[in-house]
């Protein structure tokens, strides 16, 4: 099930974790077995639509999900130690130190009573560091390196504009350099130039401290050039997951197929696309066979009555039975989309 | 700029284009009597024309003007000054309710925001038999749910009888942005002013909606403002483009000639913004880590020249006009216009 083995440089392995919410309608298998590890310094993408499970796949790592929802199994190993099983003491001196998150809606996510130079101060002091030069020169220091002159640390959020309020976000999520920074689409309230600017400025941010990222987000031409390694998912589960040249080059499975055909082009002939038809399934409803195979081009017999495993594929990882090696012969969709496309 | 050129009046009149803008201005006042008193240029001085059954894309970064400009043509706000003409008339002049009326149901709005636009506690039937009731009080009631029916299939909401029943709540985002635009069609517009219409939806079902748009422009003959931030589904579905920056129109012309052959700088900013995975990404994209203005109290000069890297010294007194550079392609920039290449981004 795992995409590889962890090893000494493994910062955060995942193993078979699971999320149910615990609704009226049913349970809802949010994150259902999915596992993987993460190297010092990777950058990790994870894709897919609304609903997939990959916002909730975060909180379950960062474990701050609360009821209906509840992790039913698995482990979160970050540094060797279970996040799972941790007090609740012992996972507030890790967080922000250790692991820090940056949200999605900067403007929800910010105080708005509150200067940014405050809320800095709040996390720096929740950790112990109570002296003000100290405080307010690490707080400078962290604002500069995003690019936000200093003199905001008096600001309140509302009076920075969103790319602003994003990158403080950021700021503040690097104030105590953590080895894993965990983002949930940190630019999807942003314009083009704003989430380009921002984009580029994690990476070099990466380079430059040495962190881990997990980096959530529905736009998958967004990450193309930033992420080590890309992980589609789907209905819960690891569609797909490999290197992201190797995955936007030949995307296996029919879905990541799909992503890839979904946005038009800047550049090169216009062509009709058509998206990926139908909608992502009810997940209370637990239907027999894969969850993609509704809404799948390539959909055959048994698609319908088993569930497909992750099966490997040149050095990735596919949940289809194109790929297991026994149904028809695997093909990568690269190969043949150029036919179907005219 | 701001009126008709001599001698090609007659012209219009016969050619009038289904809207026309003569240099639309809003201002905003700001602050209080108490602090200072200082004015925001939202939109300065704009001047296009949208034809019939045409997409024209309005494209621009946040605070660029685009959403006030969608504003003032549906009339929800009154310019400060300049004139819209609607078929040739003024819409300054529509004063009787019932001229009123027949504007918004001409040119009606579809929001960004799919989720707050749509009343939560009515069925979706609710919206579009309003819409009906105000704006086609010709047609009996079971007429009226006929179309509403039948705009429903149009924008492939089937089946249009069930999905009418339901409520907001029971629709992805996808399909309620689908409902927006099925009431906009029940009034039988011309002209559909589509404020970011995608931008709140997920990548794989944006597509589905954009290739709706084009529908609607081929098969119910309706034109659409369609604003963006987006230039690669702008391409995907427009005739025409328009770029905004800080209240002005930087760039305007047919969309292919512009994406291929982009005069102003920050077009070519937008363009190299934009992310393609088929394309490589240069090692030395040029970054930019500007914002785009608060137009308070413009100076004279070109508005983009902090950010531009071949702003020349004419950028900093003189506001460059909006002119023609090649066929229907017209550019605001100095260096443009000297006939000099541009290549300031990508």
């Amino acid at each position: 099930m795992a995409d590889r083995a962890p090893t000494a440089g493994t910062i955060l392995d995942v193993r078979d974790l699971s999320v149910e919410y615990l609704l009226e309608g049913g349970i809802v298998l949010a994150v259902d077995n999915v596992s993987f590890s993460l190297e010092h310094r990777e950058f990790l993408a994870i894709v897919g639509e609304s609903g997939c499970g990959k916002s909730t796949l975060l909180f379950a790592i960062a474990h701050l999900l609360s009821p209906p929802a509840e992790i039913v199994g698995g482990s979160v190993t970050f540094k060797g130690r279970n996040l799972i099983r941790l007090t609740d003491e012992a996972l507030n001196a890790i967080r922000w130190k250790d692991l820090s998150v940056v949200m999605q809606s900067a403007m929800n996510a910010l105080n708005p009573v509150k200067s940014i130079g405050a809320q800095f101060k709040d996390a720096m002091r929740a950790h112990g560091v109570t002296s003000r030069q100290e405080i307010a020169s690490r707080s400078a220091e962290v604002l500069k390196m995003v690019g936000i002159d200093p003199v905001h640390l008096q600001s309140y959020p509302h009076q920075l504009s969103g790319g602003m309020r994003q990158r403080s976000m950021i700021a503040m999520a690097l104030l105590f350099t953590p080895e894993l920074v965990i983002m949930d689409e940190p630019t999807s309230a942003l314009d083009v130039v704003a989430q380009r600017s921002l984009m580029v400025q994690i990476k070099e941010l990466q380079e430059q401290f040495g962190f881990a990222v997990i980096f959530v987000t529905h736009d998958m031409s967004l990450v193309s050039h930033f992420s080590d390694r890309l992980m589609v998912m789907y209905a819960g589960q690891v569609a797909e997951v490999g290197s992201t040249r190797n995955l936007f080059d030949s995307p296996a499975h029919p879905y990541t197929a799909g992503l890839m055909e979904a946005f038009p082009s800047i550049r090169g002939p216009r062509q009709a696309l058509s998206g990926i038809p139908g909608s992502p399934p009810n997940l209370t409803r637990r239907a027999e066979g894969c969850w993609f195979a509704p809404r799948c081009q390539k959909v055959f017999e048994r698609c319908h009555a088993e569930r497909p495993d992750l099966y490997p594929v040149d050095g990735r990882q596919v949940r289809c039975f194109l790929f297991d090696g026994t149904s028809a012969p695997p093909r990568v969709a690269g190969e043949d989309e150029g036919g179907e496309l005219t | 700029m701001t009126t008709a050129q001599p001698g090609s009046a007659d012209l219009e009149l016969t050619t009038e284009p289904l809207l026309r803008t003569e240099g639309l201005t809003k201002h905003f006042q700001i602050g209080n009597t108490l602090t200072r008193r200082r004015t925001l240029h939202a939109v300065d001085d704009v001047c296009f024309t949208i034809g019939e059954r045409q997409i024209v894309a309005l494209a621009g970064e946040s605070g660029s003007g685009k959403s006030t400009i969608a504003r003032l043509l549906a009339k929800i706000y009154r310019p400060t000054s300049g004139e819209i003409f609607f078929e040739g008339k003024r819409i300054s002049s529509l004063r009787s309710r019932h001229d009123r009326l027949r504007y918004s149901g001409l040119a009606p709005m579809v929001f960004q925001d799919p989720f707050a636009s749509l009343n939560p506690v009515f069925r979706v039937s609710h919206g579009v038999l309003r819409g009906l009731k105000l704006h086609r009080p010709d047609l009996d009631s079971k007429q009226q749910y006929e179309e509403a029916r039948r705009v429903f299939d149009v924008v492939g909401l089937t089946p249009s009888a069930d999905v009418l029943d339901r409520y907001p709540h029971e629709l992805s985002g996808g399909q309620r942005q689908r409902v927006g635009f099925a009431q906009a069609l029940a009034m039988r517009p011309k002209l559909i002013l589509a404020d970011e219409p995608v931008s709140m939806l997920d990548v794989s079902i944006r597509i589905g909606l954009l290739n709706l748009m084009m529908t609607l422009r081929d098969s119910e003959d309706v034109s659409i403002l369609f604003i963006t931030h987006d230039l690669a589904s702008a391409r995907y579905i427009a005739d025409r483009l328009i770029v905004m920056y800080a209240g002005q129109i930087a760039e305007t012309g047919p969309i292919d000639e512009v994406m291929t052959n982009p005069k102003h700088p920050y077009t070519q900013l937008l363009l190299s913004a934009a992310p393609d995975p088929r394309a490589p990404l240069g090692v030395d994209a040029e970054t930019d880590r500007g914002e785009p203005p608060k137009v308070i109290n413009p100076t004279p000069g070109c508005r983009f020249r902090w950010r531009c890297p071949i702003a020349i010294d004419v950028c900093h007194s003189i506001t460059p006009p909006l002119e023609p550079i090649a066929d229907g392609h017209e550019a605001a920039c100095h260096v443009a216009q000297s006939g000099a290449e541009v290549k300031a981004f990508g």
